[in-house]
């Protein structure tokens, strides 16, 4: 029982990263229907924009109630103008072309963020521990330890939670978030409705990436920053998307909480044997929804008009 | 994308045996034409001669899927996979010796080839209900699965497989005979295929599946077949770079390696034949010319694919082929803006 416990808190915060990084993914479907392929990789740009504020903060302060703010929040700022970027100049030319010539653009620039992060000068090929910023330390825990809530999981889900309630004021309650919703409901009709859909998209982008940078950030606490830790992450995230019915926001939250239970439960309870499996547990996922109703949990049923 | 607005002058039309026949030669000459290149040329650049003839047939088989048929898939690297570790499994297992090695490679790779074109029809019967972008993902998904299994894999039954540490020892028996005459026989059938009445149907359902399955094209039928036949010959690829390599990596099979086979579908122009080939050997060839600049390669790859996407989608050659070949129809106007089609298709 305690093993389930501790299975579920390290699930749901695995999938508190999923879900940031499927909320990026989500949004741009819902407007551009376009798989922002990048979308990984601006995760992965967040860890590394993280790791160097880290090491710049910790060279004047020691404070982590300082640091990490800093550390959070210009990674945010990194990743945002990265995201407007890459809208502007890869997929903004390609407005109107056919959607895959817009896909292999998205995954030309996924290639480019990868192989250039691979740059000693830039941050190279090797791994790199994140600073001595913040320690994994347990929070929360019962007398036999078996159930341990570290703080990186508070940090994870705490931020999950705060960056949700903001991301909802946003949509459900700004102007920006009503035309973002206008311009996902039927593109052209809200640019004849005087919406500024170049702003909106750019919006998005921005938004989104800042999303990823935070995930990114998490991970990159969590675990290590290396150049390709955007690949995996990005598509079990696109999978959540998918699994939540892509274009939906809650169902983005959903499908990447839903994505980092099953991945841990998988990992913990199956025999040592098959645990390298964990990582097609994802793909199998993803088939099995395409499969069964393609439109995800939450998603529209939109018929195909000729 | 139109069919074709720029008409060739037909060449004067050969009888089909002449033209098997001087293929057929030609297949034979590649024969001491291999062991005269092998005395003369340097290994380094064999070497490069070799991967440009894998590449020549990943990218001419993964056109038929994406360029002709339509069908955007990013999972070619995985298909690839299953030819590989068939052929090299196999391979390492029976050592063949003395006069059997021309038998059992040819065996090895056809087996190589039909496992994968299995693997293509499992994959392919379900997931191309899908379309497009999901297409993708899902052709990407199944390429990802296939690479863990590999790595999961130490060995099935007796024969070893050598799971994340990759395969080695497998006897070296692929030469420039064994590469280019299984680059040839795949650019002959996809070139047939994609040009023929059946290949008028692959070019329906790329242009508009819903009015190509309206007119009583088979849909489902000809994408799974376009997909297994693509699969076939990635695994024959998969084979010869089993056994010219010696070795067998399962992390070079992933994704990355997919979308190299794009690229070069993409920068040669999807729907061409011949542009696929000329992307693969550009794409092989330059890259190790700029060896100095070794790893800029990816990069330029990478905005090669982008910079193609904004300034010219359709690729150096659009779907149109640098020559025509005597005696094959070219997938012309439609019938009815063609008057003598009609009695060509009779014929």
């Amino acid at each position: 029982m305690d093993q389930l416990i501790q299975q579920l808190i390290n699930g749901l915060s695995v999938g508190a990263t999923y879900a940031l990084i499927a909320l990026g993914y989500t949004m741009v479907y819902g407007i551009l229907r376009l798989i922002n392929f990048a979308h990984g990789e601006v995760y992965m740009v967040g860890a590394v924009s993280s790791y160097y504020l880290a090491e710049w903060t910790m060279g004047w302060t020691g404070s982590l109630w300082v640091a990490l703010p800093i550390v959070v929040v210009g990674s945010m700022l990194v990743c945002s103008i990265l995201g407007f970027l890459i809208e502007f100049l890869a997929y903004r030319p390609l407005r109107d072309r056919p959607r895959l010539v817009v896909l292999i653009s998205a995954i030309g620039v996924s290639l480019l963020l990868q192989n250039l992060a691979q740059f000693p000068e830039l941050f190279g090929p090797t791994p790199r521990r994140f600073p001595a910023l913040i320690q994994s330390t347990p929070v929360f825990y019962n007398a036999a330890h078996t159930i341990v809530l570290t703080n990186l999981d508070v940090l994870s889900l705490g931020l999950t939670l705060g960056l949700m309630v903001i991301m909802t004021w946003v949509v459900l309650g700004t102007k920006t978030g009503l035309a973002l919703r206008a311009v996902s409901f039927r593109f052209d009709t809200s640019m004849l409705m005087g919406i500024n859909t170049g702003r909106i998209i750019s919006f998005t982008f921005m938004f989104g990436s800042a999303l990823a940078a935070v995930a990114g950030t998490i991970d990159a606490i969590r675990y290590d920053v290396r150049p390709l830790m955007g690949l995996l992450p990005g598509l079990k995230a696109f999978v959540a998307a998918v699994l939540g019915g892509i274009g939906s926001i809650p169902g983005a939250v959903v499908g990447g909480l839903f994505m980092g239970l099953s991945e841990t439960l998988v990992k913990g309870y199956l025999p040592s044997a098959y645990t390298g499996y964990a990582d097609a547990v994802a793909f199998v996922l993803l088939i099995v929804i395409l499969l069964v109703r393609p439109t995800g949990l939450f998603g529209r049923v939109a018929p195909e008009k000729v | 994308m139109s069919v074709n607005a720029l008409t060739f002058r037909r060449l004067p039309q050969l009888p089909v045996w002449v033209i098997n026949l001087a293929l057929t030669a030609i297949l034979a000459g590649l024969w001491p034409l291999g062991r005269v290149l092998e005395h003369q040329l340097n290994p380094y650049f064999l070497q490069i001669l070799i991967l440009v003839g894998i590449n020549i047939m990943l990218a001419v088989s993964l056109n038929l899927v994406n360029g002709i048929t339509g069908q955007f898939s990013l999972g070619h690297a995985g298909f690839m996979a299953v030819g590989a570790y068939a052929a090299g499994v196999l391979l390492r297992h029976y050592q063949p010796q003395g006069w059997e090695i021309p038998l059992v490679m040819l065996g090895v790779l056809c087996l190589g080839g039909v496992l994968a074109a299995l693997a293509g029809l499992v994959v392919g019967i379900p997931t191309l209900r899908l379309q497009g972008d999901y297409l993708a993902i899902a052709t990407l998904g199944f390429g990802e699965i296939i690479n863990v299994v590999i790595i999961n894999t130490e060995s099935v039954g007796s024969f070893y497989v050598g799971g994340s540490a990759g395969l080695h020892g497998i006897p070296i028996h692929a030469n420039f005979f064994w590469t280019f005459g299984a680059a040839l026989i795949c650019i002959v059938c996809v070139w047939r295929l994609a040009y023929s009445n059946k290949g008028k149907a692959f070019a329906a359902i790329r242009e508009d599946e819903i009015a190509a399955g309206a007119m009583g094209v088979n849909t489902t039928y000809y994408k799974v077949a376009a997909f297994a036949i693509g699969a076939f010959f990635a695994g024959v690829a998969g084979g010869v770079s089993a056994t010219w390599f010696g070795n067998l990596d399962p992390e070079s099979f992933r994704f990355m390696r997919s979308i190299e086979i794009v690229a070069m579908v993409v920068l040669g122009g999807s729907g061409s034949i011949t542009g696929a080939i000329l992307a693969a050997v550009v794409l092989t060839w330059l890259p190790e010319q700029l060896r100095a600049v070794q790893e800029w390669r990816l990069v330029i790859y990478a905005l090669v694919l982008i910079l193609m996407m904004i300034f010219r989608p359709a690729g150096l050659l659009g779907n149109r082929e640098l020559w025509p070949i005597p005696g094959r129809r070219r997938p012309g106007p439609s019938p009815t803006a063609d008057p003598d089609s009609r009695q060509r298709m009779m014929a």
